[in-house]
């Protein structure tokens, strides 16, 4: 089992018996997914992330909330997206036939800006003008951007330096939103450690300020508020399906960070035992050279950011910094619901490399004329594994999770091409 | 209580004095100098020393720390090498209680009985956990207090009385007040205020009280000590390594110099 721990918590998640799990009842009211998730944050944080858990509790099921966010999401958003048959690509693969779930034609180009809305709907509530971000591709960051200048609220992003340089076009639209981007240059400089430094922000300047985490890991009640935010990405998919293919699909494919993406497409279709669910980490320069961002495909159980996950980390408990092509993917840690599928069988981990990845850019933009994120190439580049296995009248749903505008200046650099 | 901590708090109570309780990270900015700046500590009126065990990520913390952890991390300063420092550090001092302090996630991967058999062997007698509040701290809790070790949490400004219930409930030793919102290095410090929570948590529980984060110099230490059991240091020694990381002569004097500023004035 690679639940290896000994530290006396029960992690027997591996003998449920899947057909009777209440998806739903996870996280318990602590906030636990089996021995994942939880709440480990310094007492200065606690007040506020009760105040958070209480205030999005009491909103949770309140119809006029829901309107507002349902909403936005048809109006400003543009939702549903759509499910797209990418006919060619499946003829030319020959195997299952693929279709997309398109939150790359979200506004602001991502998915991430389902749960920013949520979230920044949320705040207005709680009477909080100041919200901040952390992020690692800029997609959330932008995402919370947009709708804090829409809501008129002020915003400050947090950003590792690698990132900013990275992810140059997504910086300055920020800026252009009216957010303040601040460049973070402790420790790998990515993702971990712009998430470290806003919550050194949050706790600095909790009376006024709403935490916007852009994934479903952190302290609860995060993990369990972010995958409600993004659940519609599955909720529309399922009927979608029905609708377009009159039935469920056999497999789905979604590329894993933190899981935000993933979850929104998975939790929808845990009852639906027979849809294979397969969850794609960066595995960077390759499993074996250490230089990945695939925690759940190599490491053991930690605990980062306020809840306990798969995490990279060093035989000492040091954080390992992570690596891959794609900065939404960096991170060292995921998710405590995936943590959970994978313990108890349910969902399946994989990784591509760096090269898959690109070659899974290439083909979508060459074959389909969708340009998508390198993110979402790592789904891609897994389903050009998976779907010549299976027979043409099988069906993948892949996430397109965000578009790749974005990536042209790291494509461009990895090519050798100067823009 | 571990039976140095009661020991310390029992003689400063009878002498109508207050714990001086500077924090150093192991390791920082070598690890040969850490013992020996152990040493000069308690030489100058330290009565309890808070170690800190680097991690990558001090997210609680202000600059001023997570440099002293990335500078012990150059050395690769493990947790286990912080346990053999405690353990040399007994060799010639076997009174002042030594507490540990750092995240989770270093104790996680050692494995929570590994750790507390060990840390007991080297004469360890406390453990803070930054990140992990009583609620997540059961197991861990129970294994240090079968080996005698206090498991020590910090309240902040924000800690309502209910919790302050449950965290009292939870740990021994004595109790971390965390007298500002922010991370450690912070600054403006509100003694009146700090005063009114030291009461209201004395309220609640007969464990000692110590008080740290913006504690910079000996005017604070004192108006801390004052109202308080204790007045815990840390960024401000820390500073004094980030400033002359290559000196160690430097480092000794001047936080020698330092800590001796604020005995003489807490007494």
């Amino acid at each position: 089992m690679s639940n290896v721990n000994n530290n006396g918590f029960d992690d027997s998640l591996a003998n449920l018996d899947l057909s009777k799990i209440d998806w739903n009842s996870f996280p318990d009211d602590k906030g636990h997914f089996g021995i994942y998730g939880g709440r480990f944050a310094a007492e200065t944080l606690m007040e506020a992330i009760e105040e958070l858990e209480k205030a999005y509790y009491s909103l949770k099921d309140n119809a006029d909330f829901q309107a507002d966010y349902d909403n936005d999401l048809r109006h400003y958003v543009g939702r549903p997206s759509p499910l797209y048959h990418a006919e060619r690509w499946s003829n030319e693969l020959g195997g299952a036939q693929i279709y997309l779930k398109r939150e790359d034609l979200n506004h602001t180009g991502a998915h991430k800006v389902n749960n920013t809305i949520g979230q920044a709907l949320l705040a207005k509530h709680m009477g909080k003008p100041r919200i901040i971000a952390e992020t690692g591709a800029g997609q959330h960051g932008v995402a919370t951007a947009t709708i804090a200048a829409r809501l008129g609220l002020e915003c400050v992003v947090y950003m590792g330096e690698v990132d900013v340089q990275r992810q140059a076009p997504n910086v300055y639209r920020m800026k252009l939103l009216g957010a303040e981007v601040r460049p973070v240059s402790s420790g790998s400089k990515t993702l971990k450690d712009a998430l470290n430094e806003a919550m050194r922000d949050w706790v600095t300047n909790v009376d006024n300020t709403f935490y916007c985490i852009g994934t479903v890991a952190g302290p609860h009640p995060y993990p369990a508020m972010v995958r409600d935010f993004q659940t519609i990405i599955g909720r529309e998919a399922k009927q979608q399906c029905l609708k377009q293919a009159g039935r469920l699909p056999d497999a789905l494919i979604a590329c894993i960070g933190g899981g935000s993406n993933a979850i929104g497409l998975f939790h929808e279709f845990l009852p639906d035992l027979e849809v294979d669910i397969y969850g794609v980490e960066a595995a960077g320069r390759g499993l074996q050279t250490g230089e990945h961002a695939a925690p759940l495909c190599t490491a053991k159980p930690g605990v980062l950011h306020g809840n306990r996950m798969y995490l990279m980390a060093d035989k000492d408990g040091q954080v390992i910094e992570p690596h891959s092509i794609s900065a939404g993917l960096d991170y060292p840690g995921v998710g405590p619901e995936h943590c959970f599928l994978k313990d108890t069988g349910r969902a399946n981990y994989v990784a591509v490399t760096d090269d898959e990845a690109m070659q899974g850019f290439h083909a979508l933009t060459r074959i389909e004329g969708i340009i998508p994120a390198l993110e979402s190439s790592h789904a891609l580049a897994y389903a050009m594994k998976l779907a010549p296995t299976m027979s043409k009248d099988k069906i993948i749903i892949v996430n397109l999770s965000g578009r790749g505008d974005k990536d042209i200046n790291t494509i461009a650099a990895r090519e050798g091409v100067t823009l | 209580m571990s039976k140095r901590l009661a020991e310390c708090f029992t003689k400063l109570k009878t002498s109508g004095k207050k714990a001086l309780i500077p924090y150093i990270t192991a390791g920082d900015s070598n690890p040969s100098i850490t013992v020996p700046l152990m040493h000069k500590m308690v030489e100058v009126g330290a009565d309890i020393i808070e170690l800190g065990i680097p991690f990558s990520d001090p997210m609680a913390d202000g600059p001023t720390i997570q440099l002293a952890c990335e500078r012990a991390l150059l050395h690769h300063t493990s947790l286990h090498d912080v346990i053999d420092m405690v353990v040399e550090f007994r060799k010639t001092d076997t009174t002042t209680p030594i507490i540990l302090m750092g995240y989770l996630n270093p104790v996680e991967a050692m494995g929570y009985k590994q750790f507390a058999e060990a840390a007991a062997q080297a004469g360890i007698d406390g453990l803070l956990t930054v990140d992990l509040p009583p609620e997540e701290g059961e197991q861990l809790t129970s294994i240090l207090k079968t080996n005698e070790i206090d498991p020590i949490f910090l309240l902040s400004p924000t800690t309502t009385p209910d919790r302050i219930q449950k965290i009292a409930d939870a740990g021994s030793g004595y109790l971390y007040y965390v007298s500002l919102k922010g991370v450690t290095g912070s600054a403006a410090l509100n003694v009146k205020e700090v005063a009114e929570k030291v009461a209201a948590i004395k309220t609640i529980s007969s464990l000692p009280v110590g008080v740290g984060f913006g504690i910079k110099d000996a005017d604070s230490a004192s108006a801390i000590a004052a109202v308080s059991d204790g007045v815990i240091v840390g960024s401000a020694i820390v500073k004094i390594i980030e400033n002359n990381p290559d000196d160690s002569d430097t480092i000794l004097r001047e936080i020698g110099e330092l800590l001796a500023s604020m005995r003489a004035a807490m007494d």
